[in-house]
């Protein structure tokens, strides 16, 4: 057997796949490895690829040790076994074992070969990766891939090490052999190359296939950035996977239409036409209305081609007219909304539906406006909220629908509504992400806030709850964006008021997640938080920072053990205290007892002031200082005890005891070591 | 330069060669080439077929009284159906593009991720729009369903929207300034009937009587489609005029949509009644397909 170790190269070659999904798939193949060995992966739009080193020629040969009938059995059943076995009785062995001693002997299973191993392999690794939409196209009871498969190069070094003696692992998907020649770029390189492990990418570049997603990327931006160019990363990373050999190109546009909006220019350059657009450096800055200064648009954009140049500015020429036209459907867009205000579009909302079930966007607006009233939001906060969904019937949104809002907040503008108006009509679905900031204004945070709660409370009243992967209505976006606002705005509204039964525990799981993994404390602090309430969320923050704050001290994972046992003894005793009931201090013992009391007391009062102003830190402070009275008293006093009435005495004890001392945190909540075991 | 008839033209030629029967356009009016039974119907069943015909396509709502460079209310697609599809359908797809003119070599092309979906044919299949130098110029269309219905072989759907891409060819900003026959513009052959349909389908079409007409071709739709099961002689039903009933449900619909006479529930309704009688005429030209498979000599072995 040889020592030498092989290399591996898969490439499935296909019809162009949809951009955003080749990352997810990559990462798949990544995960999977192959026959147990780590891969690299790389990927074009035409083109997934694996690559490995180190595997084994063959696997390792094993050996089964079989055992047969006793030695007493005789002669006979040696042969028995010998036969059925297909070997002779000389090569039985004795196998000795406490029992005593039997015939047996050593079956030898010699190592598959890794190519025969790979050949089984590679189609169920391959049709396995996960899509979110996948297609049949060799007939309805063929495989299903994201996009057709065209050609398979799968190789398999030798072992002398000699590189035009890759072997080809043999097998066959949705029809397609596996080879030894790839594809290059579909104009610019030839559709049949004959590679080898080793002359695979330097055959690839030859044709006009760029194969690491780096170098794409890095090719893109340099050459965007040396134009102008202002590089979206989104944009970027689309760019990167619908290409082979991407080519930026600058083009110009009349300067005329830098009259309309930027937010428009943009969009339309961005989210139709795939290309950067360009500031002006030397032009002054505009003011957002979120408050950062943006630089102005310069008449230029940067393409980018999927070819290796444009000599004869052919598609230079080709873009230009492409983004004329739309610029003009833009403008004209612009022209025929500003015949109607946005104040004498509300009654048509009535015939823009928001839901099936849930009636009209003027629906809609009376139910959001009502609950801003609610929330206390001012004049202005009413009118955002009256207008803020009137953009839906004009034409700019119906043809730019990611425009929607901000093109409200700027028709808003132009139209003479208040500042605080048009800008919380602009920012109102803000944040659009956790990582987008919330609106800037209390106007637009109110607005927004109704609008989201309302959309939430409709569709949970009717079932549309989102679960695991579908969520249509974007509900999750939508809590999220509620938390999002609620912890950063620092509104003071309890989640109760806004929420109740299914509703509520939705907006607590997504307040849990805000936590945790926005704000990165850790899971156990965020349950023993939100176990003792979910109030306001600067709160909730405030209570969380100081637990965080304090647990190290060392004291806290004691105390939570101490919780977790009155949990227990409460729940196997089934005591269900109740506000009314009252400790009788006359059955105290003196000793343990009688002092955790008067320490509970004591501390109670100072705790009581602490948690009153807000500090937490101290409030917390004084529940740890408890620690060795707790302690003591468990060492020594026996809850069930005799005496139903000192009994019963003890549990109430211990109830209000945690009533009391977790109402910033539910310790039991705490994860200790005890609790890993 | 060609004109729009040569770009016409050779499109037709260059398929023809690869085995296309070439047909001339469907006779009912239809919202896009996939509508026309050489599509909606024949990409159903297990037999191989392959077609390209020129459809005008009208669409009502996008009507402009022949007064934007780029959007009509009638506009030409060259359609095709390969079924089912060859396996180097994207290298055949860019020859055609070199047949009408398009060096690629000098120009840019991408494919787009772009599915498909007619909810009026209970209708979807994955693809692409062809963008060639930012211009969208074919919508690329691997079918998968259509009427409901799971296709047996999977056809390659290529439309191409010719005005655009003569546009493109000819170097011109309007569609109405393209050359369709020499010496003869767009605007000389179609303007008139931008204006005239802009004018009816937004202001004049009378509301009441394309709803009775509606309500009229869904029945006698229906009542043909009820008729199958205990029709004695299937393969002499008459399904086809059936379909054509669907079609002339769907123009008055989309003419009632542009007139604004359609409210936000009555669509979604409308649109239920159209995709029944799309989906039951489908089951019954597959069922007719399937009988006449069966019969076929050598069917049997």
């Amino acid at each position: 057997m040889s020592e030498k170790l092989l290399d591996f190269l898969l490439e499935i070659g296909t019809e162009e796949i949809p951009d955003w999904m080749i990352p997810g798939a990559l990462k798949h193949l990544q995960q999977a490895g192959i026959l147990g060995v780590a891969v690299t992966v790389q990927a074009t739009a035409r083109r997934l690829v694996v690559k490995a080193s180190g595997l084994a020629g063959r696997q390792a040969d094993t050996e089964d040790l079989i055992s047969g009938p006793p030695k007493s059995a005789g002669a006979g059943a040696a042969q028995g076994f010998a036969k059925k076995n297909g070997v002779s009785v000389e090569q039985l062995e004795t196998i000795s074992t406490p029992k005593g001693d039997y015939f047996g002997f050593r079956k030898k299973t010699p190592g598959r070969p890794t190519i025969d191993l790979l050949a089984e392999a590679i189609p169920g690794l391959v049709l396995g990766i996960p899509w979110p939409k996948t297609m049949y196209w060799t007939g309805k009871s063929g495989p299903r891939f994201i996009r057709p498969i065209r050609w398979i190069v799968a190789l398999l070094g030798n072992e002398l090490g000699n590189e035009t003696g890759d072997q080809v692992i043999p097998f066959e998907i949705a029809g397609v052999r596996s080879g030894s020649i790839t594809r290059g770029h579909r104009v610019l390189g030839s559709g049949s190359i004959p590679v080898t492990i080793a002359t695979y990418e330097a055959g690839l570049k030859k044709n006009f296939v760029i194969l690491h997603a780096n170098e794409r990327r890095h090719k893109i931006e340099t050459e965007a950035t040396a134009l102008g160019a202002k590089i979206d990363g989104s944009l970027l990373e689309t760019l990167t996977f619908i290409t082979e050999y991407p080519t930026a190109i600058r083009g110009d546009f009349d300067p005329g239409y830098l009259e309309l909006p930027a937010e428009v220019l943009t969009t339309v350059m961005r989210h139709h036409q795939k290309y950067f657009a360009v500031e002006d450096e030397f032009a002054s800055p505009v003011l957002e209305a979120d408050g950062t200064r943006r630089h102005q648009l310069a008449p230029y954009f940067v393409a980018v081609m999927n070819t290796s140049g444009d000599p004869e500015g052919l598609i230079k020429h080709g873009n230009e007219r492409v983004l004329r036209a739309r610029f003009n459907d833009a403008r004209f867009f612009w022209n025929v909304d500003q015949q109607k205000t946005l104040a004498a579009r509300v009654d048509d909302l009535a015939h823009v539906t928001f839901q099936a079930k849930l009636g009209s966007y003027l629906d809609k607006t009376t139910r959001v406006v009502a609950l801003v009233q609610e929330f206390g939001g001012n004049a202005d906060a009413q009118r955002a909220a009256l207008l803020a969904k009137c953009d839906l019937t004009t034409e700019m949104v119906k043809e730019f629908t990611d425009l929607q809002g901000i093109v409200g907040g700027l028709y808003a503008k132009a139209q003479g509504e208040p500042e605080a108006v048009s800008r919380a009509i602009y920012e109102h679905y803000k944040p659009l992400s956790m990582e987008d900031s919330i609106p800037s204004t209390v106007e637009g945070r109110i607005v927004a806030l109704a609008d989201k709660l309302d959309t939430l409370r409709e569709c949970f009243k009717i079932g549309m709850i989102p679960s695991g992967s579908k969520d249509p209505f974007a509900l999750r976006r939508a809590a999220q964006g509620i938390v999002k606002i609620l912890a950063e705005a620092g509104l003071a509204f309890p989640l109760d008021r806004l929420a109740e039964g299914e509703l509520r525990a939705f907006l607590l799981d997504r307040i849990t997640y805000y936590f945790r993994e926005v704000r990165g404390f850790k899971y156990d602090e965020v349950n023993a938080v939100l176990a003792s309430g979910c109030g306001a969320l600067a709160n909730v923050e405030a209570r969380l920072t100081a637990l965080a704050e304090v647990r190290p001290t060392g004291d806290f994972d004691a105390l939570a053990v101490s919780f977790k046992r009155v949990n227990n003894i409460l729940r196997q005793a089934e005591y269900k205290g109740s506000d009314f009931d009252f400790l009788d201090t006359g059955l105290l013992e003196d000793g343990p007892e009688r002092e955790l009391y008067d320490a509970l007391m004591d501390v109670f009062g100072r705790l009581r002031r602490y948690q009153d102003r807000g500090d937490y830190r101290d409030a917390l402070l004084e529940i740890a200082s408890l620690r060795p009275k707790v302690d003591r008293y468990f060492d020594s006093v026996r809850v069930n005890t005799e005496d139903p009435r000192v009994r019963r005495n003890r549990l109430h004890f211990l109830w209000v005891f945690r009533r009391d001392f977790s109402t910033i945190a539910d310790f039991s909540e705490i994860v200790t070591a005890g609790d890993q075991k | 330069m060609d004109t729009f008839q040569d770009t016409v033209f050779k499109l037709k030629r260059y398929w023809a060669d690869r085995g296309t029967i070439i047909q001339e356009p469907y006779d009912v009016e239809v919202g896009a080439g996939t509508m026309c039974p050489e599509t909606f119907l024949r990409v159903l069943g297990s037999k191989p077929y392959r077609v390209g015909y020129v459809q005008p396509s009208r669409r009502p709502a996008d009507g402009r009284y022949g007064e934007n460079p780029n959007r009509l209310y009638k506009h030409q697609q060259f359609q095709l159906i390969l079924k089912p599809s060859p396996d180097d359908v994207l290298d055949q797809y860019l020859g055609s593009l070199q047949a009408i003119g398009i060096d690629l070599s000098k120009h840019d092309i991408k494919f787009e991720e772009d599915n498909w979906e007619a909810p009026t044919l209970g209708a979807w299949g994955i693809g692409w729009q062809v963008m060639l130098d930012g211009l969208e110029i074919t919508q690329f269309t691997y079918f998968q369903q259509c009427g409901g219905i799971d296709l047996d072989l999977v056809p390659a759907e290529i439309t191409y929207g010719l005005e655009r891409l003569t546009a493109f060819l000819q170097g011109v900003d309007s569609v109405y300034d393209i050359e369709w026959a020499p010496g003869v513009k767009y605007s000389e052959v179609r303007l008139a009937d931008e204006l005239q349909y802009s004018v009816y389908n937004f202001e004049m079409a009378d509301v009441d009587r394309l709803w009775r007409l509606l309500g009229e071709y869904e029945a006698e739709c229906k009542r043909l489609l009820g008729l199958y099961e205990k029709f004695p002689e299937k393969h002499r039903f008459p399904i086809l005029p059936a379909y054509d009933q669907v079609l002339k449900c769907s123009n008055i619909f989309n003419t009632l949509d542009a007139r604004g006479a359609i409210s936000v529930t009555e669509r979604v309704g409308v649109i239920k009644r159209v995709r029944d009688l799309a989906v039951g005429t489908a089951k019954i030209w597959a069922d007719q397909q399937s009988l006449e498979a069966a019969t076929e000599p050598g069917a049997a072995a």
